[in-house]
C-alpha cells in the first residue's frame, strides 16, 4: 500500500513557530505553552489548564486551526462538534484529548505501509 | 543654559520658556517674550538651543481618538521572557506600530510591560498570539485591559522657590 503523504504530512509536519497553537487563559494571557504539530497538540492537551482549553474550545479557536493550519477539516468537525455540548472542567479536556488522539491513531495508520 | 561636563544645567529662564511651551507651543516667539519680560531674539536662542540638545524633542498634536470615531481599547501587557532574550524581546516589541510604549521592569523576575492599543479584544489577543507569544524566549504572557482612564499627564517642567529643577 502506498503511504498517503497528506496524512503524513497531517500528523508529523510541524508547522512554522507563528502558525503554533499558542494556549490562552484568557485574552492576551499566555500560558507559555503552544503546539506546532498534531502530535505536540495531543500532549499539550493534557498539560495546558482546563481554564485554557474551555476559552479555545468556546470561542472555536481549536477548530480554525485545524482547518487553517493543520488543513485537516475532519479533525475541525469532529471538535465543532464537541462544542456544543457545552462542557466544562475536566470533560472538556477528557473529551478533546479522545478526538484529538482518535485521529492521530487514525492518520498514523493511513501511512503506515501494509505487509505485503 | 549652561553645559559642563557633559551636563546641561537649565537656569529660570529656560524653565519658563517650557513651561510656556508645554501649556502651549504654537505660541510665537514674540508672544512667549512679552509673556516673560523677554526679548523675542532671546526666546529664540534659548528655544534653538534646547532644540539642539534634545532637551525639546519634538512638538507634537495630542489627538482625541473618541472624538472622531476611532474606539480603541488599551492594553498593558506583562511579558515574562527568558532573562538572556528579555532585551531582544523588548526590542522587536517596540517595533510594532500597535506598541506604544516599552518597558524592562525588574520585580521578582526580569519583565517587560508593554502598552498596546488594539481596535477590539478580538484583535489585541490576535496581535498577542500571533505577533507576541512567537517572539523567540517569550515564556508567559499576562494582559491587562484598561478599562477607565484616571489620569494621563505627560512629564512637566516645575519651576519652584527653591530653585530650578526639572
Amino acid at each position: 500500500m502506498k503511504m498517503s503523504s497528506d496524512s503524513e504530512s497531517k500528523t508529523h509536519r510541524n508547522v512554522p513557530r507563528e502558525k503554533a497553537f499558542y494556549f490562552f487563559t484568557s485574552v492576551g494571557n499566555y500560558t507559555g505553552i503552544s503546539a506546532a504539530s498534531l502530535k505536540e497538540f495531543m500532549e499539550r492537551v493534557n498539560d495546558v489548564t482546563v481554564k485554557s482549553l474551555e476559552f479555545h474550545l468556546q470561542r472555536g479557536d481549536f477548530e480554525k486551526w485545524a482547518v487553517e493550519v493543520l488543513q485537516d477539516k475532519d479533525l475541525a468537525l469532529e471538535v465543532k462538534r464537541l462544542q456544543k455540548f457545552n462542557l466544562s472542567g475536566d470533560a472538556v479536556r477528557s473529551q478533546l484529548s479522545m478526538i484529538v488522539s482518535r485521529r492521530f491513531k487514525r492518520l498514523s495508520a493511513q501511512r503506515t505501509p501494509a505487509h505485503s | 543654559m549652561r553645559v559642563k561636563n557633559n551636563a546641561l544645567f537649565l537656569d529660570d529662564v529656560d524653565l519658563w520658556i517650557l513651561q510656556a511651551l508645554q501649556k502651549d507651543s504654537r505660541q510665537t516667539y514674540t508672544a512667549l517674550g512679552e509673556r516673560l519680560h523677554l526679548a523675542h531674539s532671546t526666546v529664540y536662542d534659548r528655544i534653538k538651543k534646547m532644540e539642539e540638545h534634545e532637551i525639546i524633542k519634538n512638538y507634537t498634536a495630542l489627538v482625541d481618538a473618541e472624538k472622531i470615531g476611532i474606539k480603541m481599547i488599551t492594553a498593558l501587557v506583562t511579558v515574562y521572557a527568558e532573562p538572556k532574550e528579555t532585551e531582544e524581546v523588548a526590542k522587536k516589541l517596540a517595533e510594532f506600530p500597535e506598541v506604544l510604549e516599552v518597558y524592562t521592569a525588574l520585580s521578582e523576575e526580569f519583565l517587560i510591560i508593554a502598552k498596546v492599543l488594539a481596535a477590539n479584544q478580538e484583535s489585541l489577543h490576535d496581535f498577542i498570539a500571533n505577533s507576541v507569544a512567537p517572539l523567540p524566549g517569550v515564556l508567559r504572557i499576562r494582559t491587562s485591559i484598561v478599562t477607565k482612564k484616571v489620569k494621563e499627564v505627560f512629564f512637566s517642567v516645575k519651576n519652584d522657590s527653591e530653585g530650578a529643577r526639572l
